[in-house]
């Protein structure tokens, strides 16, 4: 393999790494923002380690919502990761349980879409397990930085770091429902659905119950009618 | 919620979403692999998501209220669409926010 493609897999890797941990700093303040000790925030991080399952529980948790709905939530969005395993696998193709157990803690969003994007399988595992390593290390760092200074914050500061939540997961979902993203007209009304859902079922809910009916709800709506159309079937 | 409760979630939570990236790993293909599975994990994501970003940003326990979050939200918007980064995007929210917060605190 020419050592400019390895330096080039490594430098984005790196890079994506730094970039993300970014997010970590987020989800330490948010997490101290809902409840959790910076013990908890920590162990969130190094033991759940997926972005969008852990910002879940926790917005829950911040709601004032209940553990199951909390625990849900998580797992709704951490079924992604299933998927990015499947197509992983061959490419890893982790011998013994150990390293398969090893690999599928760093099954996440980032390390897929780089060993996916990696142009052959030797620069794919590369890519896979030093975008693993770096987003490892930074995000467990900046949780630990963000958890310990939200505790140092004031009321105004508070005001802001409520407003930084909501703002967060709208970043999260904003490149899914642009033009680039698959069937964007599809992603957009299932988006919608699952926010008038939430909103309207929130005052006869226990807090935290409206977000899981809220995906139920529109998973049904768009279930399988028939068997021959499933593009329509899904709006 | 007491401590033990918040560990608990912590834990449980963890090990769930491990055992589903492990599952992803160690099944056949073709369990994981039907069009019906694909589509609803290509779309739990932003009906998920969409409802996080309006509870968080327009609910208050069982009420739907209006405040800095909201603001700061629909500055987030327009960050977005004018590509900001994700750090400022943050920022710029928290701005808002706590701008509103103290106009009206």
């Amino acid at each position: 393999m020419p050592s400019s493609a390895r330096t080039a897999t490594l430098r984005d890797a790196v890079g994506l790494g730094v970039a993300v941990g970014l997010y970590g700093v987020a989800f330490g303040a948010a997490a101290a923002g809902a409840g959790l000790d910076t013990w908890q925030a920590v162990a969130t991080s190094a033991l759940m380690f997926t972005g969008a399952s852990q910002f879940a529980m926790i917005g829950v948790l911040g709601a004032g919502g209940g553990a199951f709905s909390a625990v849900g939530s998580a797992l709704l969005l951490g079924t992604r990761n299933t998927v990015y395993g499947v197509r992983l696998a061959p490419m890893l193709a982790p011998q013994g349980w150990l390293r398969r157990a090893g690999a599928a803690h760093w099954v996440i969003d980032e390390t897929t879409a780089m060993a996916v994007a990696a142009p052959d399988r030797e620069l794919g595992r590369l890519a896979f397990w030093v975008t693993g390593a770096t987003i490892y290390l930074g995000w467990n760092v900046t949780t630990l930085v963000g958890s310990l200074g939200a505790a140092a914050l004031g009321e105004t500061a508070q005001a802001a770091l409520d407003a930084v939540v909501p703002a967060a997961f709208l970043a999260l979902l904003w490149p899914r429902l642009q033009r680039s993203a698959r069937e964007p007209g599809v992603q957009r009304r299932v988006a919608l659905g699952g926010a008038v859902v939430a909103l309207a079922l929130t005052p006869f809910v226990p807090a935290g119950v409206q977000v899981v009916l809220a995906v139920v709800a529109v998973a049904l709506a768009g279930r399988p009618r028939t068997t021959t159309s499933p593009r329509e079937a899904a709006a | 919620m007491s401590t033990g409760t918040l560990w608990a979630v912590v834990l449980v939570g963890s090990l769930g979403c491990y055992l589903l990236k492990l599952a992803g790993l160690s099944v056949p293909a073709a369990w994981v692999e039907r069009p019906w599975v694909t589509r609803v994990v290509e779309f739990v994501p932003a009906a998920l998501l969409a409802a996080l970003v309006a509870v968080q940003a327009a609910t208050s326990g069982p009420d739907l209220v209006v405040d800095g979050r909201l603001v700061g939200l629909a500055v987030a918007a327009v960050a977005l669409a004018l590509r900001a980064p994700f750090i400022v995007v943050l920022v710029l929210a928290g701005a808002a926010g706590a701008l509103v917060h103290v106009v009206t605190g």
